[in-house]
């Protein structure tokens, strides 16, 4: 086998770094010897809905429900955990995935459950009612110390180490490029970092942060607000900072949250990405520690769980939404029972719309005759997941596997470590890796990564990591790449504040907006808070008993 | 000395030969360069830039020779042999010491430039009285840059995948001993008496060939110059380097390069580290030992009649299969783990315990220092959190805490850990001569008195002694100190800044 020769030949060289320069000049030459398939969203069933072929067909049988949520992401699925909570559960989740979870779904194989996206959430720093719910639900809150500071548990903070940077030929640890930093460069990592703060102490006048979590409970004063209309480059430049490796300290940032560049992304949505993860006790105080992360094998496939496992059964998969009509007495809607290949219509009271946003332009029938204009912008970015999993660790020149894996000169954003909560160091693993089309036109980059087969799409996911772990190749057994189309809406310039975006909040007689596409910041939270309010406005609405869970 | 003439072709080939060998060397130190230093454009473009204009130095450094050519060619011959030849060893061990590595990279890169700069000239002189000047110039060119051609192709699709860039190095160095003969023998006129340097290119030559039979043994080469004494066993398990040393005093066991007891003072560690414990806790039956596969904490523990259960858990099958199968061990540790009271399990200790959910009246835990994130863990609240849950109420344990003395924050943050996660705690330390001050941490989920009395018969210990450890002197006494938590291992931290002031 090619990988074993490599590995000799690794052997041989002495200095494991040489493979990766062999491995380049020999890529076009390795056969297959691993295995993997591409995962990820059904192309197809989402094509459907939109040539509107499925609008003609005849309604095979009828069914109503009190409430229909539509879409098994953490929207959907905390809307109808909400639902659940507070006893009414005359509802059901229609979700076009054989599975449920969304952007936070995941797989398991034989050596470890792992994440296909979004892996990780920050602890609230400064209370979120819902959250702190479903944490304690999983086991992750465990109480609170007498003056009411929540407790986690250990087991599931993001353990050390937590983060490392592969540059210029070694693993530092942390992700801002310190090795060989001037004196100005590391000033201006501590000037940033000062900005940050003072943006995280802002209270405006009605003692609302300028930058929360969930966004809704930030200050729209448009003093902080017009952040939103310049791109985070520019508020960089315009504060004077200039270096190279803060420049790409903040891109790294935004890029892993939005899957946007530094010119895609908002000043105020680059920012919050900072300033909403520190208390902000005091502008002038001491630095502080960002807010820890929870994280767990799968990722926030432990999340969904839990949820889906309120959700009780009520859940549809293969289920493709393509018609949703506003009556007054609540709303009727058309779906495709894939497996069955019928379609069924759906009386329903209430409506949770919990699919992105840009669907709404081919599913709700009154913008379909009539878009709203701000629809269009909407821009997903594509994203590129792949699990690789290894029969043992890669060789480490520097500071040792973390959690966190990024590599300075890559377009990719590194890995996570599937098996790093609780890792023994040794022994086979798997591994996270993401990909992002930062700064491309989406729809370019959407075409060039659907119509890759799996074979190109594992190679440039190993060669971008065998520069930092030449002996991976050796280490591969299999590597799995899921495909994500649409995975986020971008916050870029003037997106997430624009008045037209929030009007589109506002719901459709009895069809209310959950998703994060509702709030403008692709975030855990934020769906989660969008799926909770709608759920809660449906219980006013019904004059059900509930305690609020909006903070 | 007059020049006579000599049949050209030899020579010719021998340009080719050297101008291979010339260009890779410089790809040998670019490919290094850009690896170890990344950023391959720069470190390409500064390797070429800086080998050219040694060349070029070289080149005009010729001009000084002026008797003796042949000589001073087969001279520079040897050198490129010598620098050129260990240049990827050098380097790659270069690399090593941060602060050594540029001054050997640019000082090595310029040496063998200025040497291979020298070549060409030099040869060009002893063939121009064979030769017509224009045919020379351009034979001896042809062949040089034939050579520089052969040499870009070979690298990297022949030599560095067959041969790895440490053999390829040696591989043209040996190239460059062989010219250094031809040369001496065709040149044999104007040479005379080649005694000299007949000798220096056989040295050379035998190094270089040593360097090649022995590549892969060079890493096992700087391993064993760590160790002092004479190494029995050395084996890397899926977990660590295993290596056992033996001196005339007795034998060492390390751990990753780290010792892990001397057969000489053990007793006084594992003496201190068990009996203490079942001075709390007298008639305990159940006992676990976690880490310690040397199976000599389970030899003390063997002392006690009560105990008619103790489980092993270490890691590395490597190490408990050496303690119940090497007689140095089995005479050392008493065949512990060949009792039958004893059940070993090859486990991660964290796992082992979340796994079951029997009770212990005794735990010792004896894992090598916190110097890694992943032995890290092994000292977080988590930890001790779930070692309480396999404690019986009425049980206790202890742990071999690091040095109060080396590492005084390290040892304090051990035992501040272990109070966070509810138990009670009586730090103690002894005196072991291989280690030096030696710190444990007797604890139990409940309030405890420090023992009196021993179990007699001990080499180290003795009742009268007992209360002695468990008191520090002032520099060694309590600190201030953070819990260590999975998130934020602070232990760890300490720990390398400690130590890094001894070592």
């Amino acid at each position: 086998m090619k990988s074993s020769r490599r590995e000799a030949i690794a052997a041989l060289v002495g200095l494991p770094a040489l493979s990766a320069f062999l491995g380049a000049c020999r890529r076009n030459q390795v056969g297959a010897p691993f295995g993997g398939v591409i995962a990820g969203a059904d192309v197809l069933r989402g094509h459907r809905i939109r040539t509107g072929e499925l609008l003609s067909r005849p309604v095979a049988r009828r069914e109503s429900v009190g409430a229909a949520i539509l879409g098994a992401g953490i929207s959907g699925l905390s809307a109808a955990w909400t639902l659940a909570r507070a006893g009414f559960t005359d509802f059901r989740i229609y979700e076009l995935e054989d599975a449920p979870g969304g952007n936070a779904r995941s797989g398991e194989n034989a050596v470890s459950p792992f994440p296909w996206g979004a892996h990780y959430v920050p602890v609230p720093l400064y209370g979120n009612p819902a959250l702190e719910l479903l944490l304690s639900e999983v086991g992750a809150l465990t109480g609170r110390t007498p003056d009411g500071e929540p407790e986690w548990a250990e087991e599931m903070l993001c353990a050390e180490p937590e983060e490392r940077l592969w540059f210029r030929g070694l693993w530092y640890e942390g992700l801002y490029p310190r090795a060989g930093a001037s004196r100005q460069d590391r000033e201006e990592l501590s000037r940033f970092e000062r900005e940050m703060l003072r943006f995280a102490a802002i209270r405006d006048g009605k003692g609302r942060r300028a930058f929360a979590i969930p966004r809704r409970r930030s200050s729209d004063d448009a003093e902080w607000t017009v952040l939103d209309r310049i791109s985070m480059r520019e508020w960089l430049t315009r504060s004077g900072f200039s270096g190279a490796r803060l420049f790409w300290f903040a891109e790294y940032a935004t890029r892993d949250d939005f899957g946007s560049s530094l010119d895609d992304t908002s000043a105020w949505a680059g920012i919050h990405y900072f300033a909403s993860r520190l208390r902000g006790v005091s502008p002038d105080g001491p630095f502080e520690e960002p807010a820890s992360f929870l994280t767990w094998p799968e990722g926030n496939g432990r999340l969904v769980k839990r949820l889906v496992q309120a959700a009780g059964g009520r859940i549809v998969c293969g289920a493709v939404v393509f018609d949703v009509v506003p009556k007054a007495e609540g709303a009727t809607l058309r779906w495709l029972d894939v497996p069955r290949n019928e379609v069924v219509e759906v009386t329903a009271r209430h409506v949770v719309y919990a699919l992105p946003r840009y669907t709404a332009a081919k599913v709700l029938a009154p913008w379909r005759e009539d878009p709203p204009a701000f629809l269009r912008s909407f821009e997903y970015a594509p994203w590129l997941v792949a699990n690789l999993t290894l029969s043992g660790r890669p060789a480490d020149r520097g500071f040792p596997l973390c959690w966190d894996n990024v590599l300075y000169d890559s377009r990719g954003l590194g890995y996570v470590v599937a098996t790093h909560q609780g890792d023994r160091g040794h022994g086979p693993t798997v591994l996270t890796y993401y990909l992002v089309f930062a700064g491309e036109e989406p729809r370019k980059a959407r075409e060039k990564l659907l119509s890759a087969t799996w074979r190109e799409l594992a190679d440039a996911v190993l060669a971008d990591l065998s520069r930092a772990h030449p002996d991976l190749p050796a280490l591969v057994t299999n590597v799995d790449v899921f495909l994500w189309g649409h995975a986020m809406a971008r916050p870029h310039p003037g997106f997430v504040w624009h008045p037209d975006r929030t009007a589109l909040e506002q719901p459709v007689g009895r069809i209310r907006f959950a998703h994060a596409d509702a709030s403008g910041l692709p975030l855990f939270e934020e769906a989660q808070d969008a799926g909770v309010r709608a759920a809660e406005a449906i219980l006013a609405e019904e004059g059900e008993r509930f305690t609020s869970l909006l903070g | 000395m007059t020049a006579s003439p000599v049949r050209p072709g030899p020579v010719y080939l021998a340009v080719l030969v050297i101008a291979t060998c010339g260009l890779v060397y410089e790809l040998v130190a670019g490919a290094l360069a850009s690896y170890l230093l990344g950023d391959t454009v720069t470190q390409f473009s500064l390797v070429i830039g800086m080998y050219l204009t040694a060349m070029g130095a070289g080149a005009w450094l010729s001009k000084f020779v002026e008797r003796g050519v042949a000589r001073r060619f087969v001279e520079a011959e040897i050198a490129v042999a010598f620098l050129g030849g260990f240049s990827a060893p050098i380097l790659s061990f270069a690399f090593l010491s941060p602060r050594w590595f540029h001054p050997v990279f640019y000082g090595l890169v310029f040496a063998t430039g200025t040497l291979v700069g020298l070549e060409i000239p030099l040869l060009l002189r002893l063939l121009r009285t064979s030769v017509a000047f224009k045919d020379l110039v351009a034979q001896v060119l042809t062949f040089d840059y034939l050579g520089a051609f052969a040499a870009s192709i070979l690298f990297p699709l022949v030599f560095v995948p067959r041969l790895g860039l440490f053999r390829t190095s040696l591989f043209f160095g040996l190239l460059n001993i062989v010219v250094a003969f031809a040369t001496i023998r065709i040149f044999r006129h104007e040479i005379g008496p080649p005694g000299g340097l007949v000798a220096k290119a056989a040295l050379v030559g035998v190094l270089l060939l040593a360097g090649f039979a022995g590549a892969d043994r060079l890493s096992d080469i700087a391993e064993e110059q760590q160790y002092a004494d004479e190494v029995l066993f050395a084996k890397s398990s899926p977990y660590q380097r295993v290596v056992l040393t033996r001196n005339k005093a007795g034998f060492q066991l390390f751990l990753n390069g780290h010792l892990q007891f001397s057969s000489v003072d053990e007793y006084r560690y594992h003496e201190a580290l068990v009996h203490p414990a079942f001075g709390v806790v007298p008639g305990a039956r159940r006992v676990a030992v976690l880490g310690g596969g040397d199976g000599l904490a389970v030899r003390e523990v063997l002392r006690y009649p009560s105990v008619d259960e103790i489980t092993l858990v270490d890691l590395d099958p490597m190490v408990t299969r050496l303690a119940r199968e090497n007689p140095l061990f089995v005479s050392l540790n008493e065949g512990s783990l060949l009792s039958p009271k004893v059940t070993i399990v090859n486990d991660d200790a964290m796992k082992w315990l979340e796994k079951g959910t029997d009770l212990y009246d005794l735990v010792f835990v004896d894992f090598p220092d916190p110097s890694s994130f992943s032995v890290g863990k092994l000292y977080t609240r988590h930890f001790y959190g779930r070692l309480k849950r396999r404690l019986a109420p009425d049980g206790a344990f202890a742990v071999q805490a690091t040095s109060p003395l080396f590492a005084r924050k390290s040892f304090w943050i051990i035992d501040r850990t272990i109070e966070a996660s509810g138990f009670e705690t009586r730090p103690y330390h002894a005196a072991v001569p291989s280690f030096g001050e030696w710190g444990y941490v007797l604890a139990a989920p409940r309030a405890f008195e420090i023992p009196a009395r021993l179990t007699p018969g001990l080499r180290f210990l003795s009742d009268e002694t007992l209360a002695a450890m468990f008191s520090f002197g002032p520099d060694m006494a309590r600190l201030e100190a953070p819990v260590n938590r999975l998130h934020d291992q602070v232990l760890v931290r300490t720990y390398e800044s400690e130590w890094r002031k001894f070592d």
